[in-house]
């Protein structure tokens, strides 16, 4: 007991320390930076858990579409990444199919996916956090909730997105699995909430584009959009996620997230 | 109107001087407007079908352009943990290709394993710093036996792989994109290289084929045109001995080159392999028309005219000729305008214009220039009876026989024509000495080469891949494939569909087979996609709503009538299969192969229409319908002949073959037309016996003949000598025409008038003959 005490006051002075230096060393726009991102963060605790139904449209370049419906559980985790769980219910050959998720700050993601026609829970890597989430233009870092820890910052300026004043703020990724090197981020001043991304691939060339539109609030406090609108500029194609029903504090529990409820999730 | 232009031009040499410069500077700026296209679908016009089918296909899955770093390690041996490090970090170089949108190597290869109840998706090779020989033995082993990879990526032998760079070019500015990533990938190579000297890189892929053709053209143009311009000066200076007459002519060139390039510029046209070879030709058949003017003037002068007459004189006898060779040509030229590959219809406009402007300048701008300039001439003793004369003596002598000789030459090389083969292949297009096309034949021979057919097998409805019955018919498909010898590799979803059920099963390889229910496959395939990282998805296989896939059938080099007859083997195989699914068909390759025959009929027609309008101007202007069908013989001929020749030389007519009888037909008309005016000028004016009129034209325009053939022949020699084969081989059966025309001319014309003219009045004859006979016998 007192080892374990040590180990963790030793640990917590180093990381203090660490952080207090790294602190030091940045600049005035990078602590800004990081400032307007912990504020964003902090505006939204205290969701506890939602649920919301996903329309999930992809575009080709040749306009053709593709339709997924999905049911999205988030559950928050105080001082870790959050916990979501993802239920397929279209196209009908995946009807059933879950998708469990453990967003960890700076380790490695933990996912799962429950596959219905083999009755079985699959581990998923989770170097595929640069691929493509359902073969849609979201990759899954892009999905996967935002964690102060997961990025270094910069801030830009101020400019106006989606009509709203907003801070642009530049976004390193910590980890190298990232599919990108960086991501210019939209956030507007008067609620903190993300207005529009942009993603830069890993030779630093404008890959996509991400609008929030139709911002609603829920509880008093909570922001959601109900539009989510990539686009890929390299390739022409798009995806639109459109947001409903979206509840909060419905009581879901640690429990509801874990291996076995994937298999009876719906 | 030949007089009247030459008393103005004489009288105000230096003004007609600056009008002239001042129109070329003018036109000539446009110049600064060509760009070249660097991209083979310059090659098809857009309502082209193949190209409609391609251009569709790549809208619906991901583009297929790219770059293929051929590896080859020093050893041959590509699995020591070595070279799979250097592999895997030039696979992480390639990813900064401007561009790339996607990498494919053997280091990064979506590796799939069940490990305990897990599947693991993985790179093939995760780390080097510690493989144990038998952690190399068991990616060898995995690479060489995944039938996506082999022949692709790996040589069956592992001793050559790939690294494949896809690039989506953005297209907003074509110009810049494509040297962009060549740029890049050589770069790459260049650093590679200095890290590992002794393995071996070599470029091949669309990207670096579009590149060849602008590097292919800029370098001919820097080669060629010099030494052309060396032919020409050569030419002039020891034939006609004249300095002044030779810069003169070398500005006349000089100013219809430009003058035609910066009007090509105004007029929005851009440059591509055949196009750009615009100027070469321009320059050869600009030389003719100073020749002729040349030649008389100093005939002229040596009769004791003095400068300015002798100038007037020239112009006069020379301007309706040369005018109605110019008038020929460019529609030979215009021709070209059938043709269903554009660069052929723009090299065939710009020429036109081009030899027009070449005229306009000879009777204007080149007159003034002798006016101006000073010229002399050396009292050179004309021996009359020269090698002409002594050709018309034997040609009358041994009409007979000649006549026959002749006939049996060109009906045997007749015989040859269907030897020729249609075959467009794109990587033969440039020689051996193009880096792009060295590569590309050690990748075919090697692992596969560029000779691939997309199919995309479309079910109509979302999710439809997933049926059994569609992978099951899918995957008989490249079973059938797969078992034809000259397939080289097939690339299809089914394989990694049997791959997962089998990780599924525990890697029991009694599981390599396709899963028994569309939920399965679905989920295995949702699986598998929710584990691959960015940029090795499926989008590349798969459509937006998966109610399509696509197989890539790559195969060893064929000709295009081979490609074409597996394409309908295949439709076939669908029809009597699977006839419920919609199936495209579509490639670069195939598109190659299809646009010989197209371009081949169309031309058919640009060719008649043109041979009937240079026929109806020829009787026109000899005023005789008999001779303008007479002409039509050595008209035709030479390009008979010559294909003959051709079949038996070579046998593979492509794109830029099948324009050439259009092109030549202009220009080989212009000997018939000098022979024949002569002849019929001697048998009217002259009342000569059908044996003199045949020895007066061949001593007035034989040498003229003889001079502008040979300055044809060698400048579309020098054009043989194009590293872009297209252009090479178009100069090389243009010049062989040409030549065949002037023997045909020479040899088989003459015998031919004697013969026709012999039937008509014998009796009149018999007494002129005897005497013209005893005269050729005692000289």
């Amino acid at each position: 007991m007192l080892n374990k005490k040590l180990v963790f006051a030793t640990l917590s002075s180093l990381i203090l320390g660490f952080t207090s230096l790294t602190a030091n060393a940045m600049t005035a726009e990078e602590q800004k930076g990081l400032e307007i991102s912990l504020e964003s963060k902090k505006k939204d605790e205290g969701w506890a858990d939602s649920s919301a139904d996903m329309l999930m449209i992809l575009k080709n370049k040749q306009g053709q579409e593709s339709i997924r419906e999905i049911k999205m559980k988030s559950l928050e985790i105080m001082n870790d990444g959050d916990k979501s769980l993802t239920i397929f219910n279209k196209p009908r050959d995946v009807k059933g199919t879950a998708f469990l998720s453990f967003s960890h700050p700076v380790e490695a993601d933990e996912q799962w996916l429950f596959l219905p026609a083999l009755k079985r829970v699959k581990r998923i890597s989770s170097r595929n956090k640069s691929g493509p989430f359902m073969g849609s233009e979201f990759a899954f870092e892009d999905l996967s909730s935002f964690e102060v820890e997961k990025y270094t910052y910069k801030y830009l300026g101020d400019e106006a997105a989606n009509g709203e004043m907003s801070f642009k703020v530049e976004q390193y990724p910590v980890d190298e699995n990232s599919g990108y090197t960086r991501r210019i981020v939209w956030i507007d001043q008067s609620e903190y909430r993300v207005q529009k991304i942009e993603f830069y691939d890993r030779k630093n060339t404008l890959l996509k584009t991400l609008t929030f539109s139709d911002y609603k609030q829920y509880l008093d406090k909570h922001w959601r959009a109900d539009v989510q609108h990539m686009v890929n500029h390299q390739s022409g194609k798009s995806t639109e996620l459109k947001w409903s029903n979206y509840q909060f504090k419905t009581g879901l529990k640690d429990s509801d997230f874990n291996r076995n409820s994937l298999k009876r999730a719906r | 109107m030949g007089d009247k232009l030459y008393s103005f031009v004489g009288k105000y040499p230096i003004w007609v001087i600056l009008v002239c410069i001042t129109v070329m500077v003018f036109s000539g700026a446009g110049a600064q407007k060509l760009v070249f296209k660097n991209d083979y679908r310059v090659f098809f016009g857009e309502e082209n079908p193949q190209l409609t089918a391609f251009e569709s296909m790549q809208k619906i899955y991901n583009k297929t352009d790219n770059v293929a770093f051929i590896v080859v390690p020093k050893d041959g041996n590509v699995f020591s943990a070595e070279h799979l490090e250097t592999l895997k970090s030039l696979t992480k170089a390639s990813w900064q290709v401007p561009f790339s949108t996607r990498v494919d190597s053997i280091t990064n290869f979506q590796y799939t394993f069940a490990e305990e109840d897990d599947m693991i998706v993985e790179d093939l090779v995760m780390r080097t710093d510690r493989l144990s020989a038998m952690d190399l033995e068991r990616i060898k082993q995995v690479a060489l036996s995944e039938p996506l990879l082999v022949n692709k990526i790996i040589a069956k032998g592992g001793h050559v792989s790939v690294v494949n760079v896809t690039v989506q070019l953005p297209g907003i500015d074509p110009l810049t994109e494509t040297p962009q990533v060549a740029e890049s990938v050589r770069a790459i190579k260049a650093k590679y290289l200095a890290e590992n000297p002794e393995t071996q890189v070599m470029l091949s892929g669309m990207i670096m084929m579009n590149t060849s053709f602008t590097e292919s053209a800029l370098s001919d143009n820097a080669t060629l045109i010099p030494l052309m311009f060396l032919v020409v000066i050569i030419t002039i200076g020891l034939l006609l001995r004249t300095i002044t007459g030779t810069v003169a002519t070398v500005l006349i060139i000089i100013m219809s080159i430009v003058t035609t390039m910066g009007l090509a510029g105004w007029l929005g046209f851009y440059l591509t392999g055949p196009s750009a070879s615009a100027p070469t030709m321009i320059l050869t058949l600009a030389v003719a028309d100073c020749v002729h003017i040349l030649t008389s003037m100093f005939y002229e002068m040596r009769q004791g005219a003095d400068k300015r007459t002798a100038i007037a004189r020239s112009i006069k006898i020379n301007f309706q000729p040369i005018f109605l060779t110019s008038i020929t040509t460019a529609i030979g030229f215009m021709s070209m305008n059938f043709s269903d590959s554009p660069p052929f219809r723009d090299l065939g406009n710009l020429v036109a214009i081009g030899v027009m402007l070449a005229f306009v300048f000879s009777v204007t701008i080149f007159p003034a220039l002798l006016t101006v300039l000073p010229v002399r001439v050396k009292a050179k003793p004309e021996n009359k009876k020269d090698s002409m004369a002594k050709l018309a003596d034997f040609v009358i002598g041994n009409r007979k026989a000649l006549l026959i000789t002749t006939s049996v030459f060109i009906l045997l090389s007749a015989s040859f024509i269907p030897k020729n083969e249609l075959n467009d292949d794109f990587v033969k297009y440039f020689d051996k000495s193009v880096p792009y096309r060295a590569a590309t034949d050690y990748m075919q021979e090697h692992l596969s080469g560029m000779m691939a057919v997309e199919i995309s097998v479309k079910t109509g409805t979302a999710s439809g891949i997933n049926d059994p019955q569609y992978l099951n018919a899918v995957s008989d498909f490249t079973d059938w494939l797969r078992d034809r010898p000259e397939t080289d590799h097939v690339n299809t979803i089914t394989d990694t569909l049997k791959r997962l059920n089998k990780n599924m099963h525990g890697d029991d390889p009694a599981w390599y087979k396709l899963p028994d229910s569309q939920e399965l496959s679905a989920q295995y395939l949702l699986l598998y996609e929710m584990s691959l990282p960015y940029g090795l998805d499926l989008n590349n296989q798969l459509n937006v709503d998966k109610s399509s896939s696509r197989v890539v059938a790559t195969f060893k080099n064929m000709t295009s009538n081979q490609l074409i007859n597996i394409e309908s083997e295949m439709r076939k195989w669908f029809s009597e299969n699977a006839p419920q699914y919609d199936v495209d068909f579509a490639s670069p390759s195939l598109m190659f192969a299809h646009i010989g025959k197209r371009n081949i009929t169309s031309m058919l027609v640009g060719t008649t229409l043109a041979l009937v309008l240079i026929s109806l101007l020829l009787g026109f202007a000899l005023k005789n319908v008999k001779f303008g069908f007479i002409s039509l013989l050595p008209n035709l001929i030479p390009a008979a002949i010559a294909f003959g020749l051709w079949g038996l030389y070579s046998g593979q007519v492509g794109l830029g073959l099948s324009v050439v009888i259009g092109m030549t037909l202009g220009i080989v008309v212009d000997d018939t037309v000098h022979f024949l005016s002569k002849y019929i000028h001697a048998k009217r004016e002259k009342k000569a016996s059908t044996y003199e009129a045949v020895h007066y034209a061949f001593d007035n325009v034989g040498r003229a003949l003889w001079i502008t053939t040979f300055v044809l022949v060698a400048g579309f020699s020098v054009l043989a000598q194009s590293s872009f084969r297209m252009n090479a081989e178009m100069g090389l059966l243009t010049a062989v025409t040409i030549f065949v025309a002037l023997v045909v001319d020479f040899l088989f014309l003459p015998p031919l008038l004697m013969a026709i003219e012999k039937n008509k009045n014998k009796k009149q004859q018999a007494l002129k003959t005897n005497a013209l006979e005893s005269s050729t016998s005692s000289s």
